[in-house]
């Protein structure tokens, strides 16, 4: 590439997945770019339908096998683009130097094949020449390695045998069981029990750290993004919103959409009487977005002062903390510190 | 497992107890009730009085209908002894009795059709198992394509027209006008297989056709929900090639209800296929179930009922228990 400086682990550029369907065009993500270095790890905030998920299994390659799904833009993994790389090539590296951690791992493990024999498949499938005894033995340090006890025995059993907690760790060490330098972990806590989660996400810190891996995290869960996120990508309605450093996003939110999720998250220094402030309305339809900016049916600042500006559809600032938003830089700020944060 | 094996044999048991209790209190206790004489069927319209009440001793006519019921009990697990004073008569275990039409015992009879049934069966359960899941399966991987519709709507001509129809067509087309197989008659395996083939690649063909189209629908709408599944979207996001995660990860799923309905469908089979059995002139159980109906033949209907009832039984237990080997979720127990 001509570029003088390298160019970052994972960078998608002007990201678009449509799916055609009987009820019309379904505009799931539009346009939306980031980018990760390795070994960091980027939080993925939206509500359901915001295309968070849906930009997960790009990078993947996962909407290959949908005929009505249309990719396009650019996704550049360690130097290789990926959009128009053929069906082979993704397959190559899906469970190899990309692999993705699922939400719910009982629905997401074979009922019928034994936890051992799935975490050996996928080893093997990337060390075509490596023998059934050693992927077994790479199999059982695995699940070692995730905090499975008697990991030998374990390996045994078969997904329904497995707690939430444990069956979420062997999903883990399946995903993790080549190395894989990009790690994407799409709600890995949403199934578990509130005591679990924290567990689990202790245990994908480590093993980052221990592995060296990008990771994107996906959640509509603020706490866990304060928690891990380096990096902050607030998606509304198929495009990014709100972008930026998890430190900065967190104090000095711009979006109105960010400022409602931190209102809407349950904070234990707050007064119990305090209800919590959720966004008022429900997400946009993909089919059939609102004209201009996607939130400003929702947005209780759109239009103030008969400011019409929404119409159009708003793009992100740029620079490190970029936000899309018709409101000027002081305009929000003003907001935020005189009317949004004294509430948060 | 053991336990397990030991209460599901004993519960098949006490079912086809009750089989035996149902078929033989209908047939026996029916004609009590109508009026009609048992004894004058074993015998003719033109028996006597003499001939009547020694045929009414000998087969235990007379007794009441718990002892009756008893001795043909005994008769199907020891066999039993037809006595009217000297004139004894030996019907060796399991004894059905004897055929009011022909008076052959109704076991070596029943035993005789066997083959026949057997054949039909088990040739048309290979054909429509191998014929209806890979159509499902292509049918499926293919969705909404021309192929899927061609072979759906095939399917449902399959599940709606009736045997006797497909079977006459059938022969009309082959037999008759092409000329491509004969129109003949069942011919023992040891005999001659390939004529023994031959004679009965029309029927099973017709056979197979009609549950072929059952589960070829079964199939697809398994296949579909399967590939709709998180863990077939977690075989991919593993890197395995599409021939893996669809032959290995989804058919696993797939077809394992398959062959619950495939245990169940063959033990009915095997109990007679009346109308495949009428239409091709082969002469087994279900054939034999038919004449029997036609001539009011009491012991040979409920011989068959009780055959064909066990079979059921047998493949509902053998079932559940392989169901417990390819669905590790089952619990035996």
């Amino acid at each position: 590439m001509s570029s003088v400086t390298p160019r970052p682990y994972l960078e998608v550029k002007d990201l678009t997945v449509r799916f055609e369907t009987d009820d019309g065009v379904v505009q799931a993500v539009s346009g939306s770019s980031f980018s990760l270095e390795a070994g960091k790890t980027l939080g993925i905030v939206g509500e359901s339908g915001s295309g968070k998920s849906v930009t997960s299994l790009a990078v993947l390659g996962l909407h290959r096998t949908r005929s009505n799904a249309k990719v396009t833009g650019q996704i550049w993994l360690d130097d290789q683009e990926l959009v128009t790389a053929s069906n082979e090539e993704v397959r190559a590296l899906r469970g190899g130097k990309m692999s993705m951690i699922f939400q719910d791992p009982l629905s997401a493990m074979h009922p019928y094949f034994t936890v051992g024999a799935q975490i050996v498949e996928a080893y093997r499938i990337h060390h075509p020449g490596v023998n059934k005894k050693v992927a077994r033995e790479r199999a059982i340090d695995m699940l070692a390695r995730v905090g499975i006890p008697q990991p030998s025995r374990r390996f045994n059993d078969y997904a329904h045998q497995f707690s939430g907690g444990m069956r979420q760790r062997a999903m883990i060490a399946m995903a993790l069981v080549n190395d894989p330098k990009l790690l994407i972990a799409d709600e890995p806590t949403t199934a578990l029990d509130v005591t679990v989660q924290a567990q689990i996400l202790d245990l994908i810190r480590d093993l980052q750290a221990e592995f060296g891996s990008a990771v994107i995290m996906i959640t509509h869960d603020l706490g866990v993004v304060a928690e891990l996120a380096d990096d902050v990508l607030v998606m509304y309605g198929g495009k990014v919103i709100e972008q930026g450093p998890a430190i900065d996003l967190f104090q000095r939110p711009q979006h109105p959409y960010t400022w409602g999720l931190l209102g809407s998250m349950p904070r234990m220094d707050r007064e119990v009487r305090d209800r919590l402030t959720p966004v008022k309305g429900s997400p946009p339809s993909l089919i059939n977005l609102p004209s201009g900016c996607a939130f400003h049916p929702r947005c209780p600042y759109a239009g103030r002062n008969g400011d019409r500006s929404f119409t159009d559809i708003p793009v992100l600032t740029g620079g490190a903390h970029s936000v899309a938003c018709h409101m000027s830089a002081e305009e929000r700020t003003k907001i935020f510190q005189e009317e949004v944060a004294p509430n948060l | 497992m053991v336990a397990y094996l030991i209460r599901r044999i004993f519960n098949a048991v006490l079912t086809l107890l009750v089989v035996t209790l149902v078929t033989f209190g209908i047939f026996f206790m029916v004609p009590k009730l109508t009026g009609s004489d048992p004894a004058l069927l074993y015998i003719g319209k033109t028996a006597d009085k003499v001939a009547l009440d020694g045929i009414r001793e000998k087969m235990g006519l007379a007794d009441p209908i718990m002892v009756q019921y008893g001795k043909f009990l005994k008769g199907l697990v020891a066999g039993r002894d037809y006595a009217n004073g000297p004139d004894v008569t030996h019907c060796p275990a399991p004894c059905l009795g004897y055929s009011f039409k022909t008076e052959q015992e109704v076991t070596p009879l029943l035993m005789d059709d066997l083959p026949v049934t057997f054949s039909l069966a088990l040739g048309a359960a290979i054909l429509w198992l191998i014929g209806g899941v890979a159509t499902g399966v292509i049918s499926a991987l293919r969705k909404g394509s021309l192929l899927d519709r061609v072979v759906m709507t095939g399917a449902l001509a399959g599940v709606s027209l009736p045997i006797y129809f497909t079977g006459l067509l059938a022969s009309a087309v082959f037999v008759y006008w092409l000329g491509w197989l004969p129109q003949g008659q069942y011919v023992p395996f040891l005999e001659s297989p390939a004529d023994w083939f031959v004679q009965l690649l029309l029927p099973w063909i017709t056979l197979a056709f009609l549950f072929a189209a059952t589960y070829a629908r079964l199939t697809r709408a398994n296949m579909l929900e399967t590939l709709g599944e998180d863990y077939i979207r977690t075989a991919r996001a593993k890197g395995l090639p599409e021939r893996t995660v669809i032959g290995k990860h989804a058919l696993r799923s797939g077809l394992t209800p398959i062959v619950t309905i495939f245990g169940l469908d063959l033990g009915s089979l095997l109990g007679g296929a009346i109308l495949t059995e009428a239409v091709f002139n082969l002469r087994g159980l279900g054939y034999q179930a038919l004449q029997a109906i036609k001539g009011n033949d009491l012991p040979v209907i409920l011989g068959v009922t009780l055959i064909a009832a066990t079979f059921i039984v047998v493949a509902n237990l053998v079932v559940d228990l392989v169901y417990g080997l390819i669905d590790p979720r089952v619990r035996l127990g």
